[in-house]
């Protein structure tokens, strides 16, 4: 049983949100971050970061396809969550987050990939045998039409869509902070701060995912990784982990300013369960420590070999330390009581419905996804490939 | 109109999502229970669900009814306001089949106890006793009627 | 009691008919319940709490709550010199057996009985997802347990720690106010069970009760008043150091 210390309400005691609910918040920011990051080129026309357009936008889609699982297997009752879209409640940020979530995978996601994949697919579609050709005929709706002014339509459309996608994808996730941030019962949750902060860590967690992502790929297929991509990618990385930082910087010397009837609570907290989640782990480790060094990587001339590896680690800690981020938030929030007079204790189990296997097969799960739609929808091409060779 | 012909693919695809809606609505049609939003956004007939649910304290007033004795000793003394089922426990189903469920006389040495044992945490006002004190070991019935415990003259039986 | 067998027969089928008439729906208290013509809530009177823990026991025997878990329960505060910010709590299962016995000691003592605050403005039907939770038109939250599905959003919604999710149905479960009672006329098992009176079922669309009067000549505060949730268990005489 859950170990307390001084006094917790009786229904207090057992902690409702498990480590599933902090795999969905983390989840939910790599989408929101790849998909930025796929929009960089395709809006702000940043060319150096192309090589990862596709795979961003995959990665998002993986990662999209995995996010309601963790929440839905949380549930009492899986089986009613379709309620959430036939009787939404207009003033739950949950039952909004059900509709955000299907019109940024339907309206954005599946329509930017299937645009820019259409040529292909009409192409894949006469030239494949047996059942990926049937797959492939499904996923042309029957039309075949790839002229010049088609394509260029659909160009156009692509380009709206990613426009639409941006706020969509801020909303998207900055909606998974204000599940969090609106409940003003929970001090530790409660404020405004938390949707931008979601956002912005999420924009960390999902450009270091795709760079991770695509230096990983390209070495297993034999190729060059294109500097100039990565260097742009690690650059924009790290900005958005500086504005990041200082938003939960901002958040925690306001708290501790302020000193409100919580701060004594959640003081201790932070210096005693929190301390090496949250201090070690999330700010020295998974904050502190890559942006250090990816601020080496901007200020002193590093030989190539060098700045890789930095970037694989500086992105596999950032990785680390926002899920620690999730972590500290989710589970951190329900450690004390609401009466400001006690604490409990967490204890993940290991192969119920909530444990620790389940989570780990959460995160697998999205990298089947995407090895399956990498096979399904290439994302190099011939013409991708000659220009990262050439840039070398 | 050549746009048309060259967005075709668009047209399809905005097809399919309404289709799809079509679909959820159809769906959602039937699958909305009846009730729901007949008071409110949630099922109307809930209310009457939770509404229900089985009474096991009969109340006072209902025991009133057949112990009107116990009513006349109770309701001039100290534990006038005090109600039958809070020391005689839940006994719906006593007064749903009076003849067949009979109550088990609760035991006044744990009974009294636990209102009126001493204890610094109490207020101040409210009679208290330490009971190995008080009574040496004597059950608190020999001295006190339960129904009306001031211990005036012949106030036990 | 000591009814002989001949009062029995003269008396049981008055008894009888009463009876079902409660059960019916219908007693003389209340006779065609109107959800419009009720507000309900609770008066807490804390100087008249002595901690027995009858209304935990009648509330879990009334409304089969899972071991564990809490419609209501007692906490028992200690406050010393004056520090209101640390105050010392104890709910020993919810207070349910009572509370160790305390020797004379500095600071004082006092009992907080704790149910759902049935909130005019409550935050936790805000954030239920598909509309399992409400507040009926009488004014008590309810949870309808054919419709949630146990995401358990509102139980950390709910500032006063009164929601739990049921072990076994797997739903959020919580005070009904003994709305199975209330509308037929009856008090709330606690009320039923508390033997010194300090909770009260009130109605505070009913002219009659006395809470009114109450409420004009006591100083009666709610818990947290800071959430601003529209409370509707009214605490008289309630120290500040509680939460």
């Amino acid at each position: 049983m859950n170990g307390v210390e001084g006094f917790m309400y009786p229904n207090e005691i057992a902690l409702q949100w498990s480590v599933l609910i902090v795999l969905y918040p983390f989840i939910t920011g790599l989408v929101a971050g790849a998909f930025i990051l796929a929009s960089l080129e395709r809006v702000f026309q940043v060319d150096a970061v192309k090589p990862t357009y596709r795979l961003a936008l995959l990665t998002a889609l993986a990662f999209l396809l995995d996010a309601p699982l963790p929440l839905v297997l949380h549930l009492g009752h899986p089986f009613r969550s379709p309620e959430m879209y036939f009787t939404p409640h207009s003033t739950s940020a949950m039952a909004m987050f059900g509709y955000v979530y299907l019109w940024y995978l339907m309206a954005v996601l599946v329509l930017e990939i299937w645009l820019d994949y259409r040529r292909e697919i009409v192409r894949w579609s006469q030239q494949s045998k047996g059942i990926l050709r049937l797959v492939y005929k499904v996923m042309t709706l029957g039309s075949c039409n790839i002229s010049e002014r088609s394509l260029a339509i659909d160009e156009r459309v692509g380009w709206i869509i990613t426009l639409i996608g941006i706020p969509s994808a801020f909303m998207l996730h900055g909606y998974v902070g204000f599940i969090f941030g609106s409940i003003k019962a929970n001090p530790w949750w409660s404020s405004p701060l938390m949707p931008v902060v979601f956002i912005f860590s999420a924009m960390v967690s999902g450009i270091a995912a795709v760079m991770l992502l695509y230096m990983g790929l390209t070495k297993l297929r034999g190729y060059k990784i294109d500097i100039r991509c990565v260097d742009t990618i690690a650059m924009y990385l790290f900005y958005i982990f500086i504005i990041d930082f200082s938003l939960e910087m901002l958040d925690l010397i306001h708290r501790i300013y302020e000193a409100d009837e919580s701060f004594r609570s959640l003081n201790f907290l932070v210096h005693t369960q929190l301390y090496i989640p949250h201090i070690l782990i999330q700010i020295c480790l998974g904050t502190l420590t890559p942006l250090i060094l990816l601020f080496l990587t901007q200020v002193v001339k590093l030989p190539e070999i060098v700045r890789k590896r930095m970037y694989a680690i500086a992105g596999s800690l950032a990785l680390v330390g926002i899920f620690a981020m999730r972590w500290n938030v989710v589970i951190g929030g329900q450690l004390f009581s609401k009466s400001f007079l006690g604490f409990t204790t967490y204890k993940m189990t290991l192969v119920t419905r909530e444990g620790l296997l389940a989570a780990i097969a959460l995160t697998i799960l999205p990298l089947i996804f995407l090895w399956i739609l990498v096979k399904l929808l290439p994302p190099w091409t011939e013409k991708n490939e000659h220009e990262a060779i050439a840039a070398d | 109109m050549s746009v048309f012909k060259d967005a075709g693919h668009l047209f399809r695809f905005a097809g399919l999502f309404v289709l799809a809606f079509l679909l959820f609505l159809v769906i959602r049609g039937f699958v909305v229970p009846k009730t729901f939003g007949q008071y409110g956004h949630y099922r109307g007939a809930a209310i009457g669900e939770v509404g229900a649910h089985p009474i096991k304290f009969a109340g006072h007033q209902t025991c009133e009814i057949c112990h009107t004795d116990v009513l006349d000793v109770k309701k001039s003394g100290k534990h006038a306001h005090v109600n039958c089922e809070a020391c005689h426990g839940a006994l719906a189903s006593h007064a749903d089949d009076p003849a067949s469920v009979t109550p088990v006389k609760p035991d006044t040495a744990v009974l009294c106890a636990r209102c009126h044992t001493a204890s610094a945490a109490k207020p101040k006002g409210f009679p208290q006793v330490v009971p190995a004190d008080h009574s040496n070991g004597l059950p608190c019935q020999t001295c006190h009627n339960p129904h009306s415990p001031a211990m005036a003259a012949g106030g036990a039986k | 009691m000591n009814l002989s067998r001949r009062q029995m027969l003269i008396l049981l089928p008055a008894a009888a008919v009463a009876w079902k008439s409660v059960l019916a729906g219908t007693p003389e208290d209340s006779p065609n319940y109107k959800m419009s013509e009720h507000w309900w809530g609770m008066l807490i009177d804390i100087p008249k709490c002595i901690g027995c823990g009858n209304c935990v026991r009648a509330c879990q025997t009334e409304n089969d709550v899972p071991d564990g878990n809490f419609r209501t329960w007692v906490e028992r505060y200690h406050v010393t010199d004056g520090d209101m910010v640390s105050p010392q709590v104890i709910s020993p299962d919810g207070g349910k057996e009572g509370f160790p016995v305390v020797q004379e000691d500095a600071g004082k003592y006092f009992f907080v009985p704790k149910l759902c605050n049935h909130c005019a403005d409550s935050p936790c039907t805000q954030v239920c997802p598909v509309g399992a939770t409400f507040v009926t038109p009488d004014g008590v939250v309810m949870v309808d347990p054919k419709y949630c599905l146990g995401c358990a959003y509102c139980v950390q919604a709910c500032p006063y720690g009164c929601r739990y999710i049921h072990p076994e149905k797997k739903v959020a479960d919580k005070c009904t106010l003994c709305y199975h009672r209330i509308t037929k006329g009856l008090t709330t098992a606690c009320c039923e069970a508390c033997p010194t009176g300090a909770r009260q079922l009130v109605d505070l669309k009913n002219p009659k009760d006395p809470i009114h009067e109450f409420l004009k000549t006591h100083s009666v505060q709610v818990l947290k008043p800071q959430m601003a949730t529209g409370a509707k268990v009214y605490y008289n005489d309630l120290d500040g150091s509680v939460r």
